[in-house]
């Protein structure tokens, strides 16, 4: 019955693909699939994924920062042309990104699924017969003593082990859940695949600003920039909406670490779909709002003071709030642009800085916190042609001067008004009064279909890898004749002959029961396992440790 | 909303704490490397001799390996040389060492500890307490593992690179105690940080061990440890830590969903956290594969940690992303 010892390693990691025979295009194609199967293409490719990774964190990503990107072609035209062919701005969605993508896709799916067929006959095979001669193995001991077949199997049975019994030997196996958590890990990398390409297809992400006081509703055309997936249609945006009814920032008011701000709190009054009722909710860092899964976030803040503008006919040119952005988040000094298209007789336009809290320096004003304490205005107002009327887009932040003249002495610090002050234009120009002070939000909408099964996919690897790397595959075979019992053991996993070496001296106390003899056979450590040669490990995996059996 | 009233006692103590601290890591450095110099049975054969016998004693029944030609005697390492004896004196340099390097370790403790009181949130958000947090862990890993295995002769390199990194934080990342930024204003700081420190103390004794197993040299008389004692602590380090870094990750990325309106979005820092996870992920491969294990390995281990301190320190420095929270004096 002794038969000899079929143990087809299938080595944890390399397998090298043999060289195609012969030149048969299905040679070449089994060939070109074997290779990109292997665990070492994808270890490659998963490099390369890393590495190509690299160029993003060094570059400003045009989905992150467009105005970076733009600075960047300013500085430096010609490097930057040549980056952006290589697509260095978009690294993330760039073609050879994709590229690296799909084939660790495919070399991940190839290698995976074969090996869960094969190791699910594995599992409901039964451990291997006791090879004839077991001082062949890496461990073994021998003792006498009147241990019988059932004896062992009971004894090995209950240390978790599966086995199967012939009428002079036992084998047992145990730390399947090794090769099972493997698995796991590998198809949960390609569930988490799966998980961000479908959030990229079904989702959208959208940025606005939102004045106090204004509202927003979820539409493609309410957005100031939108950032839908291919697969979104506008009708599939959760229709809600809500309009801010209050912001409050709060800083730091004294100390070293004076102007830091501690927090930021909008309200928002929501209805989430046209027709239901309009409840209260508290925006927050960190606290986003859920409806049905979009999620809005509160990303960003400032002031927006709010203006009259009358024209040198008397007219209202002009009216309500501007958002400025800030220069400096210490201070928050913020610089913003009224234009006004409709004043007449010429168009007027106006630079603005605006001081939250504003302190007279010499000649000079500034702001010296973050929070609204003394607000004012400094007005910088020209005439002339906006030049708006070419058609080309214009950003509301910026002021195309070069058709405008200043009207009256430019200086560099004019003073400021406060709220409710007016200022008198040059020339009969008109005026503008300085109203008051509001604050805006930037907000970020999100829909990700992905974000939960990518979750559910991350968690489940990290479960999967910390099986593999703590399970060891493991076997043990006992051979009695008349009162010898011999005992051998191996370790399946590369690297765990050191802990392995105890348990199989624990398994063969176990075995010999209380009767001690002294042991037989001394023998010596396999020389290529130098781990096996070195200081005790404390961690054994002790028979009654329950998550190494399945 | 936290209170942004800090307690400035308190916040001096905690810095007074870590100048402590520093002083208490260098003496016991310096403890250490007496021993080693003087305290240890010089060996110059790869084996660690002393340790395979270790493993011989305890063993109640023999353990066998057929087809290896090796003499019993040569594995149980009685060939190599022990020519130099160990001074008595030194063997107790080495007593004191630990003795400090506990008390270090509790200063340290404290320092973390009151400068969270000070500010009464945890003393993890700003890269001055993060160095701070992750010397601590560091010196934890090592001491802990000291009352489980006989690994002193790290010691002298653990609490070196220890005050290396205090004294890195103090003089040059340093910034008073204060609240945080509204963002950071999350439990998940306690989730995600505290991971990342603790893989970090790990990740930072493996590679310890990884210099020093280049540094070794076969065949010659060393007071290093052997090759593969360094390899299996190494390896046991980033076996702990790998996961953990994993889970902080993860953490990162649930937490970047609730802050930032998406849970991947390839920020500098998370770039890095990535390829440091891949490396770390390709050593334990190496280390698996036949040809690679030993040497190439080692060095994979270290460029994987390359990797790490980059992110941590060159990422906060060079790149700006949302991550950059870490208040680095300018
Ligand atoms: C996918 C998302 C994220 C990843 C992959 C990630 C990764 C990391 C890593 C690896 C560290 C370790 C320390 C280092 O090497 O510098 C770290 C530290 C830190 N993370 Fe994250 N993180 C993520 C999201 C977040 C979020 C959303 C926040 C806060 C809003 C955050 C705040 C911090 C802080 C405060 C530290 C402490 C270290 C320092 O100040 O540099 N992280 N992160």
């Amino acid at each position: 019955m002794t038969t000899k010892n079929q143990e087809t390693e299938e080595t944890e990691v390399i397998e090298q693909p043999a060289k195609p025979v012969g030149l048969g295009v299905m040679g070449w194609l089994r060939w070109g699939w074997r290779t990109l199967t292997s665990m070492r293409t994808a270890l490659i490719l998963l490099f390369l994924f890393a590495l190509g990774s690299v160029p993003g964190s060094i570059y400003p990503q045009r989905s992150v920062d467009p105005g970076r990107v733009a600075q960047y072609f300013k500085n430096s035209p010609t490097e930057a042309e040549w980056l952006d062919r290589l697509w260095m701005f978009d690294v993330f969605t760039s073609p050879w990104f994709a590229a690296i993508y799909l084939l660790l896709f495919l070399s991940l799916a190839g290698c995976v699924f074969p090996r869960a067929v094969v190791h699910f006959k594995e599992l409901r095979k039964k451990p291997p017969a006791a090879p004839r001669n077991l001082n062949r193995l890496p461990q073994s001991a021998s003792f006498e003593g009147d241990l019988t077949v059932e004896e062992a199997a009971a004894k090995l049975r209950r240390n978790r082990f599966r086995v199967v019994t012939g009428p002079d030997w036992v084998a047992a196996e145990k730390g399947y859940l090794r090769e099972t958590g493997n698995l796991l890990f590998h198809v949960s990398l390609l569930m988490l695949l799966f998980a961000v390409g479908a959030g990229g297809l079904f989702g959208y992400r959208g940025n606005v600003l939102v004045v106090e006081g204004d509202g927003f509703a979820n539409t493609v055309a309410a957005y100031d920039r939108f950032m839908p997936g291919p697969q979104v249609s506008a009708e599939s945006l959760q229709p809600f909406s809500f309009t801010l009814k209050d912001f409050q920032a709060t800083y730091v008011a004294s100390g070293e670490k004076r102007g830091q701000p501690l927090d930021y709190s909008a309200t928002l009054s929501v209805q989430d779909s046209p027709s239901s009722p309009p409840r209260d909710v508290e925006l927050k860092v960190n606290e986003p709002l859920d409806v049905n899964g979009t999620l809005t976030y509160l990303i960003g803040h400032g002031y927006a003071p709010t203006f009259k503008v009358i024209d040198g006919k008397g007219n209202t040119a002009f009216e309500g709030s501007v958002p400025c952005l800030a220069n400096d988040q210490a201070t928050y000094t913020s610089e913003c642009v009224i234009k006004a298209p409709d004043a007449e007789p010429d168009q007027l336009g106006f630079l603005m800085r605006f001081l939250p809290t504003t302190v007279p320096n010499g000649d000079a004003w500034v702001s010296i916190f973050p929070g609204a304490a003394n607000p004012t205005v400094q007005v910088f107002p020209f005439a002339g042609d906006l030049g708006m009327k070419s058609g080309e887009p214009q950003s509301v932040y910026q002021l195309n001067t070069d058709k405008l003249r200043p009207l009256g002495k430019m200086s560099a610090q004019p003073k400021p008004l406060n709220v409710g002050d007016t200022l008198e234009l040059a020339n009969g120009a008109g005026k503008i009064q300085f109203t008051g002070v509001k604050e805006w939000i930037s907000i970020q909408t999100a829909y990700d279909p992905g974000r939960l099964p990518a979750l559910i996919a991350a968690v489940a690897a990290v479960l999967g890898l910390v099986l593999s790397l703590t399970v060891r595959r493991r076997r043990v075979w006992v051979r009695i004749t008349d009162r010898q019992v011999a005992v051998g053991g191996l370790t399946r996993t590369e690297g765990g002959g050191a802990t392995f070496a105890e348990e199989f001296a624990e398994i063969v106390t176990m075995l010999r029961g209380a009767a001690p003899s002294e042991p037989s056979a001394p023998s010596s450590e396999p020389e290529d396992r130098p781990e096996d040669a070195s200081a005790p490990d404390r961690e054994p995996v002790s028979p009654s440790n329950g998550s190494s059996e399945e | 909303m936290p209170p942004a009233q800090v307690n400035e006692g308190l916040a001096m103590l905690s810095d007074q704490l870590i100048l402590v601290t520093v002083l208490l890591y260098l003496v016991a450095m310096i403890a250490y490397a007496l021993e080693l110099a003087f305290g240890r049975a010089r060996t110059a054969t790869a084996t660690g001799t002393t340790a395979a016998a270790a493993v011989k004693n305890r063993q109640l029944v023999s353990v066998g390996a057929a087809g290896s030609d090796s003499s019993p005697a040569e594995a149980e390492g009685e060939s190599s040389t022990t020519s130099v004896a160990p001074a008595g004196w030194a063997i107790k340099a080495g007593s004191v060492a630990v003795v400090v390097s506990w008390l270090g370790w509790a200063a340290n403790l404290a320092g973390i500890l009151t400068r969270g009181f000070a500010v009464d949130r945890w003393p993890w958000g700003n890269m001055y307490e993060f160095v701070v947090a992750l010397c601590f862990a560091a010196v934890t890993v090592f001491l802990v593992l000291l009352t489980r295995q006989p690994i002193r002769f790290l010691g002298a390199f653990v609490t070196v690179a220890a005050a290396l990194g205090l004294g890195f934080a103090v003089l040059f990342l340093h910034v008073q105690a204060g609240p945080v930024m509204p963002a950071l204003n999350s439990y998940w700081i306690a989730i995600h940080v505290t991971a990342a420190v603790i893989a970090g103390g790990l990740f930072l004794v493996a590679g310890v061990c990884a210099i020093l197993y280049l540094i070794r040299n076969d065949g010659r008389m060393s007071v290093l440890p052997s090759k593969e004692q360094l390899d299996r602590i190494a390896h046991r380090a980033i076996v702990i830590s790998f996961p953990i870094w994993t889970f902080a990750v993860i953490a990162g990325a649930l937490w970047a969903d609730r802050a930032w309106g998406r849970y991947w979005g390839w920020d500098p820092k998370e770039v890095w956290s990535f390829i440091t996870w891949i490396a770390y992920a390709a050593y334990l491969h190496a280390r698996a594969t036949a040809g690679w294990r030993g040497k190439a390995a080692m060095i994979i281990s270290l460029v994987a940690f390359a990797c790490l301190l980059f992110n941590l320190v060159g990422v906060n420095i060079f790149f700006s992303g949302l991550h950059s929270y870490a208040d680095v004096p300018k």
